[in-house]
């Protein structure tokens, strides 16, 4: 079939199940594979790791001549991405606060032997509605310090916001002022959060962003607004898509499931495998700041770039044996989280947390039996996962 | 030598990263044969970065940076015991406890040693230390528990600098005397260096530039120092930190190509002959060795990088079980990393081989910056300071000799990347220290110079 249509045959829903045969044809069209509507695909593994570490392409749809507010730091370049990144990373990362994530584990334990009550029950689970989604709802909610009784009211916003971060944003989906809209009253609802906390200050993020005695270090109630959406959305969204597609895939591999219920000391690789196998992000746009050329060919000024990087996990010039599935992979430098400057800041959440749920459910996953295969996946294509994913014991 | 090169017996002498990696590599290709690895010093093979920085700040003790194994090599590991030559016909590795060791095929990774003060006498004086050795740092960390009034460190490389920067996060007084007209300046050239000067004395470093120690005083314990400029500095703790000299002389008699710049090789980590005749059976790996690299003009270069010793002996161990045509060159860009006074520095390339600089991204104003090294128009180097992220950018321009200035488009370009100025790579004989990276040919700067 034509390369051109490539993009346009991917986020295609009926290719949401199974996507990776046409990122094998798009790695076997060429390095960079032009697109009917002018934008280029990108989807070998070592084209991808170049352009996210090229300081020529940014992730500032500004950089188009669109007016818009400003983004949140995920799009925007440096040096003021790396302002805004650094001032969210103090409180949550070193080095500043180097135990910030590691001081969770006991927490996040918990959380997920709550969550595991329905396993025990026998009779019929949802994966993504009874597991998979609150657990890093409830992580993300009180490392940020939202009270997690307002679930309903973000996770409306939520979806609004993660619909319209599609490739090709579904038109009837989210219009763009609906977008806007939810964008304005989610970060105007964290931003009185944080208001509040500055009075009452406790052990949380949004507390650590309001009582920043340095001027200069301080954020703006704007950057707070989307620097704190960014935070909640993200340190959710894709942490859901990891556990269930990890979930999906042992049950696909009885006998990888079979040889972590005996290692069990093999689960940090096997969730690196499965960053590597089956991601939740598939693909990021970039925007070239000038002409110049990969292995041949030009990438226009200002053209929509996308980087497929789920198809660079499957790269067979990089990675042996690539589409199978091994825990035990020893040479797994994935594109799961991306690379370069925006490699994703919430990693070492998102591994201890898909670490132990998966660990938790091993033991209920033997008698487990999926009651579709392959089950409903959500719409989107950049973010990709299953919508849900039923069990029956 | 038997045919199987997967069989027969090996000697690895040098028990640092080299040797380790080089073990645990022969095993992973298949090496089934007797491994014997020979080390002169006591413990199983350690990390040294740290004991420059975590061990000095009191975080890490000195005898907790030993190096992983990847697995286990399944080797003799002789310890503690020195080898004191090599004897190419009879095929075996004299040792200082009389005894030797045979073998088909040797890997010589002994690395370098700290470079001492000239003067035993004075060298001798209690509070003199130089740091390379897990016993060397415990006893400057030690030192600087003592609350000294200032430590005195003669010589602004990287080792140098690094140990200010942990005394001053210590709260301690020190003086950092530099025989050149910076920190630094020696690896980076004239541009960064400035940033490095600048840094140090922001955090109260006491810098002494353009200026040599001509004594260490003290009758038995030291108490200071004289400087060429006359002056006299006071101090309880004197740090050498004048570079590292390289272990071969236990190799005079053996008929190889080794000097004061190390053991030549080529490509493939054989040893040259002291004729340029390259040997089937002595490799050579890590610290002690000079080799060719076609990016730098295929000028042999001697390299102390940490990341050096583990791909070097990667590819010495690969070839040393594989029969010619599958080879492989060493052909990896040099990288190394410190960290001080707050900052993140990070280097691919050869800085050194350069002829002019420009400051692509960021600004020295901003502390954060990524400085390309070209040389006759060709990207050569490229060194970022906190911009770590962007090194793999520049290693590409390196690896495709991609012309010097880099391309214009990066979001955060300097508008000083459109000017290029002088890379100021001094002659290292006026440096106090040694650098890093030493080319072992001419310097391209200095063309006429041969050094």
């Amino acid at each position: 079939m034509d390369p051109g249509t490539l993009l346009a045959r991917i986020t295609d829903y009926a290719s949401r199940p199974d996507p990776y045969p046409l990122y094998a044809e798009l790695r076997e069209a060429g390095a960079v594979v032009p697109q009917a509507d002018g934008s280029l695909l990108i989807g070998g593994y070592h084209e991808v790791a170049a352009l996210l570490h090229d300081p020529r392409m940014s992730a500032d749809p500004r950089t188009r001549g669109v007016e818009t507010a400003k983004p949140p730091f995920l799009r925007l370049d440096d040096p003021e991405h790396h302002r805004l990144r650094t001032l969210a990373m103090r409180p949550f990362g070193p080095p500043h606060t180097p135990h910030r994530v590691d001081g969770m584990r006991a927490e996040i334990e918990n959380i997920t032997k709550e969550l595991l009550a329905p396993f025990e029950s026998g009779g019929q689970v949802d994966v993504v509605d009874d597991f998979a989604y609150p657990l890093p709802v409830t992580v993300i909610c009180r490392l940020l310090g939202v009270p997690h009784e307002d679930e309903p009211l973000f996770r409306a916003w939520s979806d609004t916001l993660v619909a319209s971060a599609d490739v090709r944003p579904d038109a009837s989906s989210a219009p763009r002022d609906e977008a806007e809209r939810a964008r304005q009253e989610m970060g105007g609802y964290l931003v009185g959060l944080a208001e509040q906390r500055r009075d009452d200050p406790r052990d949380d993020l949004l507390s650590a962003f309001v009582s920043e005695p340095d001027p200069e270090l301080r954020l703006s109630r704007e950057e707070l607004a989307e620097t704190a959406v960014l935070l909640l959305i993200a340190g959710h969204e894709t942490t859901v898509n990891l556990i269930t597609n990890g979930v999906l895939t042992l049950l696909r591999h009885p006998e990888e499931l079979d040889r972590l219920r005996r290692e069990p000391d093999l689960m940090p690789r096997a969730v690196e495998e499965l960053l590597r196998y089956e991601p939740p992000v598939h693909m990021r746009e970039r925007i070239p700041l000038a002409d110049f050329d990969v292995a041949g060919t030009t990438l226009p000024r200002g053209s929509s770039v996308f980087l497929a990087l789920a198809a660079g996990n499957r790269d067979p010039r990089r990675f042996t044996d690539p589409d199978r599935f091994d825990p035990t992979r020893a040479d797994n430098e994935h594109l799961g989280f991306g690379s370069g400057i925006h490699v994703c800041y919430g990693a070492p959440l998102a591994r201890l947390e898909a670490q132990y749920a998966l660990t938790a459910l091993l033991p209920r996953l033997g008698t487990a039996e999926l009651a579709e295969d392959p089950p409903p996946y959500r719409q989107n294509a950049m973010l990709r996962g299953p919508r849900h994913l039923t069990l029956r014991f | 030598m038997p045919d199987d090169l997967t069989d027969g017996r090996i000697v690895v002498v040098g028990a640092s990263l080299a040797g380790l990696r080089a073990a645990e590599a022969l095993r992973e290709q298949g090496f089934t044969g007797s491994l014997t690895v020979v080390g002169d010093e006591p413990h199983p093979p350690y990390d040294r970065p740290p004991l420059s920085k975590q061990v000095l700040l009191g975080v890490a003790p000195a005898d907790s940076t030993g190096l992983p194994m990847r697995l286990d090599p399944k080797a003799e590991w002789v310890l503690g015991v020195r080898a004191t030559g090599l004897d190419p016909l009879g095929k075996r590795v004299l040792l200082d406890n009389g005894d030797s060791l045979p073998y088909d095929r040797v890997l010589i990774a002994t690395g370098t040693r700290a470079r001492p003060w000239p003067n035993p006498a004075e060298a001798a004086l209690d509070g003199v230390f130089t740091v390379r050795t897990r016993e060397d740092a415990a006893g400057l960390a030690a030192a600087l528990d003592a609350g000294p009034r200032r430590v005195l460190v003669i010589g602004g490389g990287f080792t140098g600098s690094e140990i200010a920067s942990a005394c001053r996060e210590r709260g301690l007084e020190v003086t950092v005397t530099e025989r050149g007209p910076a920190p630094l300046v020696g690896a980076l050239g004239g541009t960064l260096s400035k940033l490095a000067a600048v840094m140090q004395r922001n955090h109260g470093v006491d810098l002494r530039t353009g200026v040599t120690v001509t004594r260490l005083l003290g009758e038995k314990t030291f108490t200071g120092v004289e400087l060429s400029d006359g002056n006299q500095v006071d101090a309880d703790v004197c740090v050498v930190a004048l570079g590292a000299v390289r272990n071969v002389e236990w190799l005079a008699d053996s008929g190889l190509a080794a000097g004061p710049r190390g053991l030549a090789c080529d490509a493939g980590c054989r040893a040259f002959d002291m004729y340029g005749i390259v040997t089937d059976d002595v490799f050579v790996a890590g610290d002690v060795s000079r080799f060719p690299h076609p990016l730098f003009g295929y000028q042999l270069l001697s390299l102390e990088h940490w990341g050096n010793a583990v791909t070097q002996a990667e590819v010495a161990a690969h070839n040393m079980v594989s029969p010619g045509p599958m080879r492989r060159p060493h052909l990896a860009l040099p990288t190394f990393w410190s960290t001080q006074f707050g900052l993140n520095i990070k280097s691919v390339g050869v800085p050194t081989y350069s002829d002019h600089v420009v400051i692509a991204q960021g600004s020295l104003e901003a502390r954060r910056l990524a400085m390309v090294y070209g040389y006759r128009g060709r990207v050569t180097a490229a060194v970022t300071v906190d911009m770590a992220k962007s090194l793999d950018y520049y290693q590409h321009l390196i690896e495709t000799g991609a012309p010097f200035p880099p391309p214009p488009g990066a979001a955060d370009r300097a508008i000083a990347a459109e000017i290029p100025i002088p890379s100021d790579v001094p002659d290292p004989s006026v440096l106090s220290h040694g650098p890093t990276v030493a080319l072992t040919g001419y310097l391209p700067d200095r063309r006429l110079t041969v050094v």
